[in-house]
């Protein structure tokens, strides 16, 4: 993130003089919502709305730089007062809506070289009793090298992994264990002893933790739900829609699908667990893109509380893969979900679609990221053999293991996937407004399609900067009819 | 700020540190000094050897070059005089091909006239 240093203080100082100087538009993104003129300052990540001299400002210099005196005077012309008019140079100078031809480009600055962990994702066991055809672990495109390696964690190392969380999040009095698979239930007891440890340990040390889990559902019962509740965790159920959809994909071993099992047992959920939101997390594929049907499903007949959607990762050539028009066809059905979203939130309530609620959030901290996520920075994955991964998409994966809990993480090797993923490498990332949310986007993803970590995803960029520009435009026009309602994202998570 | 309005949390930032520049204090206030730069010390020129400082051609001290005459680095910080060394590497590459032994030889290094 960018602060303002003392040597921008010294350059605005100079700035004073600015007789002579010329002038240019610096590197935004402009948008209109409720009638209003909004900026996206790139650099910062920061949102301005503009008035009527500022708007006349920019319009003049879209048309090209301009000379200090000339620039006032134009102004003065076009109605600005004398006084304001240099106000304003200055105001927009601050903000770096425009730039003068010597301001150096302020690099962004690096994470902090040791940066505490927060999230530890356990991978409980890499078994599923599901054969989806598109997971990314036992899929066409995994990665992961599980052979001769356990195929359930064990207690001990589960036990370690939780010594392990609390050692490096040192100085955070907040930490977040998730549990993940292969399909977690499977593994329930050890979930179990697992959170009963962690709860305990944390205690000790007077910090707080918590936890969450994806499950497929299959697993579930009475009893598991009444303890979920019992011990709030967050639960995300990997469920792709109504049952024609869902078991397109989604489907046990002899090809059966695995909505009606499920659904009975997501109902109950639902109804008996009151401590946390649950969550819907759809994977979109060819076939399955019919996003406000899957929506409408999920919310209004089964009751989600939050529902997420992602297109599939997968190499361009799979057969569930979505083509650019598939994709063309899901952005629209966002837009329309999009445009509830903000109905609702001018109302004040929240309306459920996670694709909206989490880029809003993101927006209104002003994120400017060097990397896409916190993959081997807060967050880490542990998978039953005990190595650590950057997330859980690479546990055991040899290619990208950092390290094992016996013998710590690599730092060189955490150094190497960091340096690849950060922003300053990814050379097409330096001219896209939308870099501060996406810093090319998730390192698996691009893994599976480049065979670098580090490599942009140029695949979806029109889709990145559609989608940011969406939310902006939502966030504009609550922060001009509702800004009340802006307050609750002021807490939740940002990267 | 009088033209923008700050609607997320980093453009309040922004706004809070332009709001108190401006208020802060600015006659008779230096900026802030920018970082002083690390003095530049050319390499080569007389690192290795630096006959003549002590004499001048003759052997004595009266054609011994003047302070104002100091044009490199090394003439003012190790010494006040100008280039002791002619500069072998790109000039001068045979200037001191007469002299094998600096203690025996170093009336051979003579003057060099660019």
């Amino acid at each position: 993130m960018i602060a303002p240093t003392n040597r921008s203080l010294a350059v605005a100082a100079q700035n004073l003089h600015r007789s002579g100087r010329v002038y240019r538009l610096g590197e935004f993104h402009a948008f209109e919502a409720a009638r209003r003129r909004f900026l996206y300052i790139v650099p910062a990540g920061a949102i301005f709305e503009v008035d009527e001299a500022a708007g006349l400002l920019i319009d003049r210099l879209v048309q090209g730089e301009a000379e200090y005196d000339a620039l006032i005077e134009e102004l003065i012309a076009r109605g600005v007062l004398g006084a304001d008019a240099e106000e304003l140079v200055e105001e927009m100078c601050h903000a770096r809506v425009i730039v003068t031809g010597d301001t150096p480009p302020e690099p962004l600055q690096d994470p902090p070289e040791v940066f505490p962990l927060q999230t530890l994702v356990l991978n409980l066991t890499n078994h599923c009793n599901l054969s989806c055809q598109y997971c990314y672990e036992y899929g066409q495109d995994k990665v992961a090298t599980p052979e001769g390696k356990p195929k359930f964690m064990d207690l001990e190392t589960a036990r370690a992994s939780v010594d392990f969380l609390l050692e490096q999040s040192a100085g955070r009095r907040a930490i977040h264990i998730t549990f993940f698979g292969g399909e977690t239930l499977m593994n329930f007891p050890l979930l179990k002893s697992v959170v009963a440890y962690a709860t305990g340990r944390a205690a000790e040390q007077g910090r707080s933790i918590d936890f969450s889990l994806t499950t497929n559902a299959t697993l579930l019962t009475p009893a598991i739900i009444q303890f979920l509740s019992d011990n709030h965790i967050g639960v995300t159920v990997s469920m792709d829609g109504p049952k024609e959809l869902h078991d397109k994909l989604r489907v046990f071993s002899n090809g059966r699908g695995s909505y009606d099992i499920i659904e009975p047992k997501v109902r109950a959920l639902i109804q008996n667990h009151r401590t946390r939101p649950i969550t819907a997390r759809v994977t979109l594929t060819k076939g399955v893109t019919d996003v406000v049907r899957i929506f409408r499903h999920l919310k209004d007949d089964l009751g989600f509380h939050e529902i997420g959607f992602a297109p599939v990762t997968a190499s361009p050539d799979r057969l569930y893969a979505i083509n650019e028009k598939g994709m063309d066809g899901v952005l629209d059905q966002f837009h329309e979900l999009a445009n509830e979203w903000l109905e609702y939130a001018l109302r004040g309530e929240m309306h459920g679609f996670s694709n909206v609620s989490d880029t809003v959030a993101e927006l209104a901290q002003g994120v400017n990221k060097s990397h896409p996520c916190g993959a081997a920075m807060g967050l880490m994955g542990v998978g039953p053999s005990g190595d650590i991964a950057p997330c859980h998409r690479f546990v055991d994966s040899d290619t990208h293991a950092l390290g094992n809990l016996a013998t710590g993480v690599d730092r060189d090797k955490q150094r190497d996937f960091l340096s690849r993923g950060h922003i300053n490498a990814k050379y097409d990332c330096h001219s896209c407004w939308a870099r501060p949310l996406c810093a090319g986007g998730c390192h698996h993803e691009a893994f599976v399609r480049y065979g670098d970590t580090g490599h942009p995803n140029l695949h979806y960029c029109d889709w990145i900067r559609d989608w940011t520009d969406t939310c902006l435009r939502i966030y504009g026009t609550i922060s001009a009819q509702n800004p009340a309602f802006l307050e609750k994202f002021a807490e939740r998570k940002a990267a | 700020m009088k033209h923008l309005r700050a609607v997320n949390k980093k453009a309040r930032r922004i706004d809070d540190y332009v709001s108190a520049a401006k208020g802060d204090v600015v006659a008779l206030q230096n900026p802030p000094a920018p970082p002083q730069p690390r003095p530049h010390i050319p390499m080569g020129c007389s690192l290795s050897f630096s006959p003549g400082w002590e004499v001048d051609s003759a052997g004595g001290t009266a054609g011994l070059c003047q302070p104002v005459e100091r044009d490199i680095y090394d003439c003012y910080v190790t010494c006040f005089w100008p280039a002791q060394v002619p500069d072998h590497l790109n000039n001068s590459a045979d200037w001191a091909n007469k002299c094998a032994a600096a203690t025996k030889d170093w009336r051979n290094l003579d003057l060099v006239f660019p």
